[in-house]
């Protein structure tokens, strides 16, 4: 139970934060942001990497493996689409860039 | 040691959102989120009590592969699309860590399971497979494939939400009382993924903004749930962040849209567009069209053009040709600037993507609030693919579907100009009043060969 309070407390705060960081957001990075947190709320794989790699049978194991494709599809994808979205935004004067 | 290196994670992702959220900030703050998610998956590999590291690999390398190809090849048009289809990912990856879970704890004979964690692994089966399905719906809705953008509505759809959601409770409770694999865990996600179609295909394509945000919070709160099914700080901190900013873009978009936010949770809107609200009234109006020559002159002797774009300039690939069109106006001494509604194109901060991706500086973007109160003393204003976010309809007819929405003043400017296929209503269904003011020109035509062809008549005057 004590544990529960802990996840739970840190479940609370974090949603706090969440609001506090993303309270005033220019339009311009809407859609970076989206893509970004999307990015993050991979962290899911983090589960799917211990469920794959620490399996005990192979029904396990075979759901792990895929949530582990999928969760990376997710992470890797995000950033780096994010990144290339962004490297797009240049005031005025920078150079041109691929 | 893991959840310290987890905690350096979540920090990175903390100050990383922080980073994103400001234009000069953002690609640090986005290789600094990275490179968080880095440290936890090495940190997860290396210490995690991984004993089967080839088969963590092929999947790690499988999914990087194709989240490379689709991050390098996707058109910056079909950027809703792909945010739907990785955030379907991760709630799917989510749904699948807690059945793996579901079947450790089943495989280990002297373990257990307590209630907490059966409520945690149904939770997140429940909201990893209703995000799964929905940004399923949402992706091919997007895409225009199988089902069209108009909204999908039937009588009694909400009634059978609700139905299907006691439903997935009563399978959940089941499961509760029983947790092993078997019949009511498979009824619980059947009954989710059902639950996510119908809660995504009464919403139209115009609608979509608001959508992708939710979705993008619903993968949020689904890694968080996982969390807890796993006993895992790492996930239910960034689950949550990504949960409460998904929530807070889902706010914005709604205000944008003048929706309440209840609206969007239970589904349904955009399929109430009352039918010929003012419909004939404008039909009876006489219409003033132009074209490119005439339309060139008045640009070019203005000294101040407002270039007002939306979803159909992008659908058109027509941000090019604007841009040129833009680029021979100011040589010429014209002050160019773009309005952007909040909701102009499929998700938030769109068109502002779209346009960059023209090599538009951002300087030159003005937002809604910035731009309106100076239309006044504008002389032209070039309207191109947009129609609801401009039509002052949204202001002054109470009947409106859209009435109380903030829109562009175009109408106040000295000249307005409408690039428009026809006078066919746009993707709504709501006609606009704005074509048949005595300031409006009409350039009836393709976005793009429109504005190909304004550039090259100020290029020849």
């Amino acid at each position: 139970m004590d544990n529960l309070v802990m996840l739970l407390t840190v479940f609370v705060l974090a949603v706090f934060v969440g609001f506090e960081v993303i309270s005033k957001v220019p339009p311009t990075v809407h859609t970076p942001l989206m893509s970004g947190s999307n990015a993050i709320s991979g962290i899911t794989i983090l589960g799917a990497v211990i469920a794959a790699g620490a399996a005990v049978s192979s029904g396990m194991r075979w759901l792990g493996f895929a949530a582990v494709v999928l969760a990376t599809v997710n992470v890797v994808g995000g950033f780096a689409v994010t990144h290339r979205m962004l490297g797009m935004f240049r005031g005025r004067g920078r150079g041109r860039k691929g | 040691m893991l959840n310290l290196l987890y905690l350096l994670a979540a920090v990175a992702f903390i100050l990383g959102l922080k980073m994103l959220s400001s234009p000069r900030t953002a690609v640090p703050g986005n290789l600094l989120a990275a490179a968080g998610m880095l440290v936890a998956v090495v940190a997860t590999l290396l210490v995690g009590g991984v004993v089967d590291l080839p088969i963590v690999l092929a999947g790690i390398a499988v999914g990087a592969l194709v989240g490379a190809l689709l991050a390098a090849f996707t058109p910056m048009t079909a950027m809703p699309e792909m945010v739907a289809l990785l955030n379907g990912f991760g709630g799917a990856a989510s749904a699948l860590v807690a059945g793996a879970e579901m079947l450790r704890v089943h495989g280990v004979e002297d373990e257990s399971f307590a209630l907490v964690p059966v409520i945690a692994i149904a939770a997140s089966l429940l909201i990893g497979a209703v995000t799964f399905s929905g940004s399923m719906v949402a992706f091919l809705r997007l895409r225009e494939w199988l089902i069209g953008g108009r909204a999908t509505v039937f009588p009694g759809q909400h009634l059978l939400n609700l139905a299907l959601f006691l439903a997935a409770l009563a399978a959940a409770v089941a499961f509760a009382r029983d947790p092993r694999p078997g019949g009511a865990v498979f009824a619980l996600v059947a009954i989710a993924l059902v639950l996510g179609v119908l809660l995504v295909i009464p919403i139209g394509g115009a609608d979509m903004p608001v959508v992708i945000c939710l979705l993008n919070s619903y993968s949020g709160i689904a890694a968080a749930t996982t969390g807890f099914v796993i006993n895992n700080n790492g996930l239910i901190i960034s689950g949550s962040l990504v949960g409460a900013s998904g929530i807070i873009l889902t706010n914005i978009m709604c205000k944008a849209m003048n929706r309440s936010f209840t609206n969007v949770l239970f589904g349904g809107f955009g399929a109430a567009v009352a039918a010929g609200a003012g419909g004939a009234k404008g039909a009876a109006a006489p219409v003033r069209s132009g074209d490119a020559e005439e339309a060139a002159m008045i640009l070019e002797a203005a000294r101040s053009v407002v270039i007002a774009p939306g979803y159909g300039m992008a659908v058109a690939q027509a941000q090019h040709a604007v841009k040129e069109l833009a680029d021979e106006l100011e040589k010429r001494g014209v002050d160019v600037k773009y309005a952007i509604h909040p909701v102009a194109g499929r998700m938030p901060g769109h068109m502002n993507v779209l346009l960059a991706e023209a090599n538009v500086p951002y300087e030159q973007l003005y937002e809604m609030d910035q731009i309106n109160p100076s239309f006044g003393e504008t002389d032209v204003v070039l309207v191109i693919g947009a129609n609801d976010v401009v039509n002052p309809a949204a202001k002054t007819d109470p009947g409106s579907p859209i009435y109380g929405m903030p829109v562009l003043d175009v109408e106040k400017a000295r000249t307005v100009m409408v690039v428009k296929r026809s006078l066919n209503p746009g993707f709504a269904g709501i006609d606009n009043p704005l074509y048949y003011l005595p300031n409006t020109i009409m350039l009836f035509g393709d976005a793009r060969k429109m504005a190909v062809a304004l550039a090259q008549a100020v290029k020849s005057l």
